[in-house]
């Protein structure tokens, strides 16, 4: 039986995995200790289930567990790698590199930089959403000290080329942190070979509770932070308050599953965004945002020519999906990814962001596309662009009385 | 964001869909809005004699919100004069579909597509209106 509305914004948030919430909730009830007390086995026990998650976090990116450190999540492992770096790197510079469809997280946190008096240079995407390799070399100053580049986009999902982007990183001495709460469990992360010097993580993305995520930080070369968190000198002094062992543990788990299934399920889930994508290549005028080739398999990214992105949502309510234009908030500004994608404004108003995980069947894409096929047609002949377009208007030829 | 009753009402059963022939006796079209800016409303109106509007239709890009408008003006218009539909104010139409602020300015642009309408009807007629 086909349960409604259907479940399309894993990029949003994914459920926790019901074998990660029955590992969480002894350490709600039972083993409820704090991890840093030493002078019991209440303490004892909560310490050791954080670092075997710790562990796990690890092994899913191929890192040290030294090398990681909890956090609240992404945000603010995004905050604590850009502001602790750069502030603490900043005798030797004060200039950062970022790219311009990078998350809020990134983007919001170098516009405090800004006022604390860094400068920063925020990169343009090419039409596919990709960093242009040469144009990332060239934004390198003498003064920069670190760059920050999602692996994967939240939005139209495109991974960027992180490798290539550590190596000149490396070579130039500037510290590369990735922003990988997209890319967990859906590409594979091997902080063996990239020459990535910090990287963020959430939980709630890849089938982990909210509230937790974690930062990785470099030993070798090391990499030195300024604290923004201070208090009892937490995960040695990066990022100081109490561990919450439950979402600790949920967050291990979960990195645990993803590594042992993300091959299978990243297959699954191709054949399923292929079967989404195929049903609606018969309408006329759909263009999918983003590269096809160099992105996960979970995302699809819409424009639908000539009807709204907010009524389509309306009208299509049975899925739940988001909007990439953020018209549902007040700013009725289409989406800034796809402006930087130099889609124009009617495309960049008219797309939606399917994305598919763990939990999606064939039957619910079926539905989606069942239920697309009829909404669009019925909001087009609503459409008095869409109808001019039919007539053979050029709809670049009208002026428009902006308002 | 929720939608009032009415605005599902206009967005799930709009009134006065499509379009008159641009040639026919009487019919003056208003387009109003900007794809840049996510709407788009084209309203028609049918004037007959004595200057009154006997049919109106409508075509809109846009939210729910910019549907339910121009759908609901399709249905105020029709009998008044074309002086009378000029006294239509967007508040009246903000207020009839409880719309919340940040979707004001879809009732300003169904305000706006009415005078954009009855401009071309004058425009095309002269001053006999």
């Amino acid at each position: 039986m086909l349960k409604l509305p259907i479940y399309l914004d894993y990029s949003a948030t994914t459920p926790v995995d019901p074998r990660v919430a029955e590992r969480m909730i002894p350490y709600l009830v039972e083993r409820f200790g704090n991890p840093a007390s030493r002078s019991h086995s209440f303490g004892w026990e909560a310490e050791a289930a954080v670092e075997e998650a710790r562990e796990e976090v690890a092994k899913l990116v191929r890192a040290d567990p030294k090398e990681i450190v909890w956090t609240s999540g992404a945000t603010e492992s995004n905050n604590l790698a850009l502001k602790g770096a750069a502030q603490f790197y900043s005798g030797k510079g004060k200039h950062l590199v970022t790219v311009k469809t990078e998350h809020k997280a990134v983007l919001d946190t170098c516009r405090e930089l800004e006022r604390q008096g860094f400068s920063v240079t925020y990169l343009d995407v090419q039409e596919n959403g990709l960093v242009d390799l040469e144009a990332f070399t060239a934004a390198l100053r003498p003064d920069t000290t670190l760059a920050s580049v999602m692996f994967v986009n939240n939005e139209i999902g495109v991974i960027q080329p992180i490798a290539e982007m550590g190596e000149i990183c490396r070579s130039r001495g500037v510290l590369l942190h990735v922003d990988a709460a997209q890319a967990t469990g859906k590409v594979t992360i091997d902080l063996q070979t990239l020459q990535v010097d910090l990287m963020s993580f959430s939980a709630h993305k890849t089938y982990g509770p909210k509230g937790v995520g974690a930062l990785y930080v470099r030993r070798k070369p090391r990499v030195r932070l300024n604290a923004q968190m201070h208090g009892g000198g937490h995960e040695r002094g990066f990022r100081s308050g109490t561990l919450p062992t439950h979402q600790i543990v949920g967050m291990g788990e979960a990195f645990r599953l993803a590594r042992l299934e993300m091959g299978a399920e990243n297959e699954r889930i191709r054949m399923l965004r292929d079967r989404l994508l195929r049903g609606l290549s018969d309408i006329e005028e759909v263009y999918v945002n983003g590269d096809m080739e160099h992105r996960v398999p979970h995302n699809l990214n819409l424009s639908f020519a000539y009807v709204e992105g907010e009524s389509l949502l309306m009208a299509i309510k049975d899925l739940a999906v988001s909007s990439g234009s953020a018209c549902t908030s007040a700013s009725l500004e289409p989406s800034y990814v796809l402006r930087a994608l130099g889609r124009n404004d009617e495309l960049a108003h008219s797309s939606i962001r399917f994305t598919l995980g763990r939990f999606t069947t064939e039957e619910e894409v079926d539905h989606a596309v069942r239920l697309l096929h009829d909404k669009i047609s019925r909001l087009r002949e609503l459409s008095p662009l869409w109808e001019m377009v039919q007539d053979g208007v050029d709809l670049n030829t009208v002026q428009w009385a902006a308002h | 964001m929720a939608y009032s009753v009415k605005v599902l009402d206009h967005y799930e059963n709009p009134r006065n869909v499509g379009s008159f022939a641009k040639d026919e006796e009487g019919v003056a079209t208003g387009m109003v809005g900007a794809p840049a800016c996510g709407d788009v409303m084209k309203l028609q109106i049918k004037v007959g004699k004595g200057g009154v509007i006997e049919d109106a239709k409508f075509k809109t890009y846009g939210c729910g919100s910019a549907i339910a408008s121009s759908s609901l003006v399709t249905e105020w218009v029709k009998g008044r004069t074309i002086d009378q539909a000029m006294d239509i104010r967007n508040t009246q139409i903000a207020e009839e579909l409880a719309l919340p602020p940040v979707k004001i300015h879809c009732s300003i642009l169904a305000e706006d597509a009415i005078k954009a309408a009855v401009a071309d009807y004058r425009k095309k007629h002269g001053e006999q209106a």
